[in-house]
């Protein structure tokens, strides 16, 4: 479940993040360490998390039709195929395999 | 005079067009963001309230996707928070664009409101350009386009979600993962932290049998273990990494 509180938490803290750019920024400078810290701590989430939520449901394994839909989205995307291309085939070729009756 | 007005002339339009195809790739996203929310079960207010309140697509689908795997509330909040450090150096890099003149009333405003709109999109459409006026007018026009169509379009997805029996048939499952994927590509732009990716990724889908949900996710950050590295090299050589591009792109 997502409480109400757990949305506002999250909204504030953004907010924090989004506000606080342009109130400091004649006073401090990101060292570029930091900066780099950043962007990868949110590529190692994200990859982190396509990989669970594809390949997992629960504690368990979640079948081989969206890992499969997933894997072709990806090969688009780095492809740099357009985020609705990227999104449409993820959810097609997942469609059509448990069509076929692979799930 | 003639040619200046021109040149604005044509940009206006090149912004708008570029704005509106930004727009239309978001509401795709947040079309399925909506969609996927609801088909797993969580009530239509949820993805709403986060689209108004975070109107953050990366963080809501992360915050999402910690929830519908089982995972705490508090496991949501860190995954959402960590992604949106980002915004962060954003707000350094085009503070200019929310600065006004004026009254108390007026500079506050412009900064509070421009806070919200600020995203990875209204950045990256600021520092195309240099000229002042320029980077308040594509910055402003992005941020307030997207922050409408994303909360249309959420709203349009909690209602297919809804209307849709069999989720799963219409593979809407695989979406979520894929547009994670989609976002996180064009930031791996170096080897380490590929390899961080990598084995944070593994790591977490083979923690995800034994861990409580939501927490093989935040583990997989050890992985950032992978960019430490002795200071044995010059320090000039990392200067490369600090004025990266934000790619154009949609990474809602």
């Amino acid at each position: 479940m997502m409480p109400l509180l757990a949305i506002v938490a999250l909204a504030a803290i953004t907010y924090g993040f989004r506000l606080a750019g342009p109130l400091l920024a004649d006073r401090v400078a990101v060292p570029a360490a930091a900066q780099r810290l950043f962007t990868s701590a949110a590529a190692v989430l994200l990859v982190a998390l396509a990989a669970t939520s594809a390949l997992t449901a629960g504690h368990d394994f979640a079948g081989w039709a969206r890992p499969a839909g997933v894997a072709a989205a990806g090969l688009l995307a780095a492809r740099r195929a357009p985020f609705p291309v990227v999104v449409l085939v993820a959810a097609s070729v997942t469609a059509l395999l448990r069509l076929a009756g692979i799930h | 005079m003639r040619l200046q007005w021109r040149t604005n002339r044509v940009s206006d339009t090149a912004l708008v067009r570029d704005v509106a195809l930004v727009c239309l790739a978001d509401g795709i996203v947040g079309v399925s963001f909506g969609a996927t929310a609801v088909a797993g079960g969580l009530p239509w207010w949820v993805p709403v309230a986060m689209s108004l309140l975070v109107f953050a697509g990366g963080s809501q689908f992360a915050a999402v996707g910690v929830v519908l795997a089982g995972g705490s509330p508090i496991a949501a909040v860190a995954a959402g928070a960590v992604l949106n450090t980002r915004l962060f150096p954003y707000g350094l890099a085009v503070a200019d664009v929310t600065s006004v003149s004026g009254g108390w009333a007026r500079r506050w405003g412009a900064r509070l409101l421009g806070a919200q709109v600020l995203t990875d999109e209204s950045t990256a459409f600021a520092l195309r350009h240099t000229d002042p006026a320029r980077r308040k007018a594509a910055f402003w026009t992005c941020g307030a386009a997207l922050f409408t169509v994303w909360n249309i379009a959420v709203p349009l997805g909690v209602l297919a979600g809804s209307a849709m029996r069999n989720t799963a048939a219409f593979g809407l499952d695989a979406t979520f993962p894929a547009v994670l994927l989609a976002l996180a590509l064009p930031t791996l732009t170096d080897g380490r932290t590929r390899v961080a990716a990598i084995g944070g990724a593994g790591a977490a889908v083979a923690l995800t049998p034994l861990l409580p949900a939501g927490l093989p996710v935040l583990a997989a950050l050890g992985g950032l273990a992978a960019l430490w590295r002795p200071k044995r090299r010059p320090r000039g050589e990392d200067s490369r990494a600090v004025s990266r591009p934000i790619p154009v792109r949609s990474n809602r």
